[in-house]
């Protein structure tokens, strides 16, 4: 049972990464659908970099510079030359894909480094959570670290504040005097840089190695976790780690149930259709109605700028 | 302390919003600026706050030459402006609304900022449950927490654009209270208005603006006429007006109830006749789009009859409404009216009550042709919607209304037209008027309204407030009637 | 916007677009002339190579076909791929359960390529206008889930007698291959290619020609003012859906009679994706797909020769794409804001 709950939030950590990145995003008003592709490519090149060079560290490292890159690139085209964000988005998607399995052929079947385990002294001896919890790696915890700091920072600085304004309405913050596309630049970047450790952990710990189907789709569905768990960062990382419980599960009921693991990888997709059906149904979007000191958890509305070119005249 | 604006420049294209504007205000002055809409006063006071910068001319405060190239500069220098629809962040609580965008630590203490809020707002006599949505405040208490975060801020000189519009009658007192009390502790409040009333009420000085020059400077207090004549220009002609006809109702409003957004409508009565044109007249959000929306079927009465030709349409869609004969023509011509993109040719195509499926474009053009040039359009069959001026727009609208119309719905049909080209509007509408087909419309041109009306219906605060038959008013009257105020 | 800047811009990008290429040629090792002259020969460089790219074609072009409708009706149709799949699976259906003359079954699959692939389509744009799902995921969840019914149906109900394997079903009887045309010893895809063709004129008619097609960009461009104009914007947007599934779909049942003559997990061929780049560098315009499309596929097959004979990943030719289509849109928008920046600027606020 423990090593089960242990197993959900070690599997879950990737995703966790990389919606918490995409939250913050889309919080500015940036739309990143790149994601699947971003994914791909950072975790292709933290392999081949961690190959290289023997440590998981320095492949982390580049694969967060690879997310940003392809986030700078949505940012600039959007900001700077107007361009559709969906469609470039898309086009970086595929791109990416494919240069991910252009650019990894040699590194096919490698072994490489891999984060190692990393149990917290005291804490992972409390009994069950401390199993679940702490007896972790690193990117485990820097999981746990993205969705605290994004809630704290949303929630709890003037900064954040300021975030959720430019998302919601840019005219009304520029006029307060933000400089709404300067920082939607450079949180659409720190976005990518979080989705490109993402795609790290998962050819350096989760899934270990290189191949075409390593991430799963997980890209497409981190896309829906955002807008699942209303851009809150919370009721989007309870999306995701419901996601990783359904991996795992899965995976256990294998030898239970045969048919299993065809279904697995396609699972994921129609519930998610559901999960988006229901956060739009008319009970779920009056329930902020019903409990407003949790509207900001219960609230399913995207912030009302996303997507849109902001221009001061 | 004084403001002093010289010599403002500022074009859009060919159009001179701003055409030379200069005037200083005192400390601890309530200035008023009027001027009729387009006047070019919204232009003006973006350019104060920093939302646009000036072709040429300068801004100084307190002596010093302001650089406002963004409304950041405009808030350092002291400078803070309150929208006529007030920015807030809808989704987001009063406190949060408060808060966002001041300076201060990183670290947000709620607590704090909840007592500053108290504060302020507690001196300013307003007051706020800080965990409400700003979403469900009133247009007036969104104005007030504005007022208190830039009070908090530390503004010197505060500018409120048309801000009496869709408040109660409770809370503009209470504004103008607050205003007296910023002026009295030394602030520079400018009050950007229309209403005569208010401005006479409020303000120590004022300035009139009309197309986009200074046209009157003075002391307060000024004679309602003077204030009328320049914002207005001498444009009272008295019109001959033909028999209101007697004939059977074409639209019938029986104890009608409207709600939409904050503007509530209850007990509304009106009879229009066939052939029969009645103007509504009043400012933004004063009822006249929801009156107007309601009988394109737009949005649904919340009680109350409404018939068309004796033809019950209260329950009845969007699409219900057309078939029955109504015509709908929205303000915003190329948000709601025309589709971007899209020629002459195809908009007349969409418009015809041919339905055939494949469209004979040759037959089309030719079609185009005729109709630009009955309508006199500047614009090739080929012209997208978006490459026609205002005035041609409107005619491609008009000539996309169909033959046979029972009852035709104008929201500002000549805004932004030349004399010309609203001239022609009407005469092509008023033909229409042999047919049978009733016309709504409403306007801001005054002179519209008096010259082609049979009857003009005067909206202000969300009610009917006053019905004249236009031979019996003139330009004056309506103007004080628009502010609120009944002529004595 | 001049035309000659507009054309000048894209020339550099695509050339840029290429030197990318070399660039990433010469890191893996690869010759980069060699290769590039690989991706010619291997895709025109002879009759039997180009009838394999004019089969590679008509599917593609037949996806864009569909995209254009649902472009111009204002939608990202991301479930193209999911639409073209289930076109797939309904004609391979018809293919091992009717019988009859081959003049009969073709053109049954094409029908059931179409239905199937429009239903598929339908089923994302009723998520959209009564789910409030936005198609994008609408769409790409359909796209896996017709995926997996695809590798379902290949290893189980379908599977091949005896040894169930993901390399597909069975082959299909004689009468549910699409008939080719022989010509100096090379089978032609004469019908694909027809299709094809077909799909471009009807879609450039449709949206030209039609008071559909007029409304249906309308409620593209505009949908509150389409709506004014008493256009049933709903009924409009699932029409969209419905026509551009069913082309993709048809172009799923080509993959299925005249390609693989079998239903594999893979149908698609990832043309449902690559049809939305062709559309995006098309402009969104009927006309231009076609030699687009087909630049495309010479591309994709001719990739496949660089695996065979040099080595090199076949995915080259999908970042050969994607950077081509990459650098089109920055250059369109680099254009765009040049040209903009000494016009005279803005419009009346």
């Amino acid at each position: 049972m423990e090593s089960t709950f242990n197993s959900i939030i070690a599997a879950a950590a990737p995703l966790i990464i990389a919606s918490m990145g995409e939250t913050i995003t889309e919080k500015s008003g940036v739309i990143n659908l790149s994601l699947e592709g971003s994914l791909r490519l950072s975790a292709m090149t933290a392999f081949a970099v961690a190959f290289w060079v023997g440590h998981a560290l320095a492949g982390f490292a580049v694969a967060a510079l690879v997310g940003a890159a392809i986030a700078a690139i949505i940012a600039y085209s959007s900001i700077g030359l107007k361009l559709n964000q969906i469609a470039v988005g898309f086009v970086l998607t595929l791109l990416a894909i494919d240069l991910a399995s252009f650019l990894g052929d040699s590194f096919v079947g490698e072994r490489g480094p891999r984060v190692p385990p990393l149990p917290i002294p005291f804490l992972s001896d409390i009994p069950f959570f401390g199993k679940v919890l702490f007896d972790q790696n690193l990117v485990v915890y820097f999981s746990f670290f993205t969705i605290a700091a994004t809630w704290f920072w949303f929630y709890r600085t003037r900064p954040g504040l300021n975030l959720q304004g430019i998302g919601e309405r840019p005219a009304a913050a520029f006029a307060r005097g933000i400089n709404v596309n300067k920082l939607r630049f450079w949180y659409t970047v720190l976005g990518g840089a979080m989705v490109g450790i993402a795609g790290a952990s998962y050819s350096l710990d989760v899934k270990l190695g290189w191949r075409e189907t390593l991430t799963l789709n997980l890209g497409w569905i981190a896309l829906a976790m955002v807008i699942f768990g209303g851009w809150h960062p919370l009721r989007v990382a309870l999306g995701a780690y419901m996601f990783g419980a359904l991996q795992v599960l899965a995976f256990q009921l294998q030898d239970v149930f045969p048919g299993v693991s065809q279904v697995l990888p396609v699972a994921p997709f129609p519930l998610m259709i559901l999960a988006l059906v229901f956060v739009y149904s008319d009970w779920f979007s009056k329930l902020g109605d019903k409990f407003p000191r949790m509207r900001n958890l219960l609230g399913s509305e995207a912030p009302a700028g996303l997507g849109q070119v902001f221009e001061r005249e | 302390m004084s403001l002093e604006i010289r010599d403002i420049y500022k074009h859009f294209g060919p159009v001179r919003a701003n055409d030379g504007i200069s005037f200083t205000v005192e400390e601890g002055s309530l200035h008023g600026i009027l001027g009729e809409n387009g006047a070019g006063k919204s232009t003006l006071m973006k350019i104060l706050s920093g939302f646009y910068s000036a072709d040429s001319g300068n801004v100084v405060l307190d002596g010093d030459i302001l650089d406002l190239s963004s409304p950041a500069d405009a808030i350092a220098a002291g400078i803070g402006m309150l929208h006529q629809d007030p920015l807030v962040f809808l989704p987001m609580t009063v406190l949060d609304n408060f808060a966002l965008g001041n300076p201060g630590p990183v670290r947000l203490n709620r607590d704090e900022a909840r007592s500053e809020l108290e504060r302020v707002s507690s001196e300013l006599g307003f007051e706020f449950d800080p965990s409400r949505l700003a979403g469900s405040l009133t247009i007036g208490e969104r104005q007030q927490l504005s007022i208190t975060r830039l009070i908090f801020l530390g503004a010197k000189v505060l500018i409120f654009d048309e801000p009496t519009t869709g408040i109660s009658a409770t809370q503009r007192l209470q504004l103008f209270d607050t205003l007296r009390n910023l002026a009295e502790h030394g602030l520079i409040v400018l009050f950007v208005s229309h209403k005569l009333e208010e401005v006479e009420d409020l303000c120590d000085s004022v300035t009139v603006i009309r197309q986009g020059k200074v046209v009157f400077e003075a002391k307060m207090p000024v004679a309602a006429e003077t204030l009328v004549e320049n914002m207005f220009g001498k444009v009272f002609v008295v019109q001959d007006h033909e028999e209101i006809p007697t004939g059977a109702p074409m639209l019938w409003l029986a104890d009608v109830e409207l709600d939409e957004g904050t503007t509530h409508i209850k007990g509304l009565n009106l009879q229009v006749a066939a052939g029969e044109v009645v103007g509504l007249a009043g400012l933004e959000g004063s009822g006249q789009r929801v009156l107007l929306r309601a009988c394109a079927g737009l949005l649904q009465p919340s009680s109350g009859l409404l018939e068309l030709d004796g033809i019950d349409l209260t329950k009845a869609s969007y699409r219900a409404h057309l078939a029955s004969g109504v015509h709908y023509l929205p303000a915003g011509r190329l948000e709601e009216g025309l589709v971007e993109g899209i020629s002459i040719t195809e908009h007349l195509v969409l418009a015809s009550e041919d339905t055939s499926f494949f469209v004979d474009w040759k037959a089309a053009r030719k079609s185009a042709e005729k109709e630009i040039d009955d309508y006199s359009i500047k614009g090739r069959p080929s012209s997208s919607a978006e490459e026609l001026s205002g005035g041609n727009q409107q005619r491609l609208l008009l000539a996309m209304i169909p033959d046979e119309v029972k009852l035709l719905l104008l929201e500002h049909p000549t805004r932004g037209l030349d004399v010309e080209s609203a001239a022609y509007v009407w005469t092509r509408l008023l033909a229409r008027r042999s047919q049978g087909t009733a016309i709504v419309s409403a306007s801001a041109d005054l002179d519209e309204l008096l010259r082609y009306s049979d009857r003009i219906i005067v909206f202000f605060g969300g009610k009917v407030f006053a019905v004249r038959d236009a031979a019996e008013t003139d330009g004056e009257e309506l103007g004080y009637l628009i502010g609120g105020k009944e002529r004595v | 916007m001049t035309q000659s800047l507009k054309v000048t811009s894209t020339l550099v990008a695509v050339g840029a677009a290429l030197a990318v290429g070399v660039l990433l040629l010469l890191a893996v090792g690869a010759p980069p002339l060699e290769a590039l002259w690989l991706l010619v020969v291997g895709s025109v460089g002879s009759a039997s190579k180009l009838a394999i790219t004019l089969l590679a074609w008509s599917p593609l072009i037949l996806a864009a076909a569909g995209l254009v409708v649902t472009f111009a009706a204002g939608l990202w149709n991301i479930g193209v791929e999911g639409q073209l799949i289930m076109g797939a699976i309904a004609a391979s259906w018809v293919a091992r359960s009717v019988s009859g003359p081959v003049w009969v079954v073709v053109p049954l699959t094409i029908i059931a390529g179409a239905l199937g692939g429009g239903a598929w389509a339908l089923l994302a744009g009723v998520l959209k206008t009564h789910g409030h799902v936005h198609e994008i995921f609408g769409g790409l969840g359909l796209d896996f889930v017709a995926a997996g019914l695809a590798t379902y149906l290949v290893i189980g109900p379908w599977k091949r007698a005896g040894v169930a394997s993901t390399s597909g079903t069975d082959i299909f009887r004689e009468e549910a291959w699409m008939p080719t045309f022989e010509a100096f010893g090379v089978s032609w895809p004469v019908i694909p290619v027809a299709l094809g063709i077909a799909s471009v004129v009807f879609v450039w008619l449709l949206l030209r020609g039609t008071l559909f097609g007029l409304k249906l960009k309308a409620v593209g461009s505009n949908t509150y003012s389409s709506y004014i104009r008493g256009i049933p914007t709903n009924r409009y947007l699932l029409g969209a859906f419905a026509i551009g599934g069913a082309l993709a779909g048809v172009a799923g049942s080509v993959q299925a009679t005249a390609f693989h003559h079998k239903l594999v997990p893979a149908i698609s061929g990832g043309y449902g994706f690559l049809a939305i780049l062709v559309v995006l560098l098309a402009g969104f315009s009927a006309v231009a797909i076609a030699p687009i499309a087909f630049f495309f596929v010479a591309i994709s097959v001719g990739s496949t020769q660089l695996d065979l004979r040099l080595g090199v990943d076949s995915a080259f030719g999908g970042v050969l794409q994607g950077v081509i289509v990459l650098f089109v849109l920055l250059a369109g928008g680099w254009a765009a804001k040049h040209a903009s920046n000494t016009l005279t600027p803005r419009k009346e606020p």
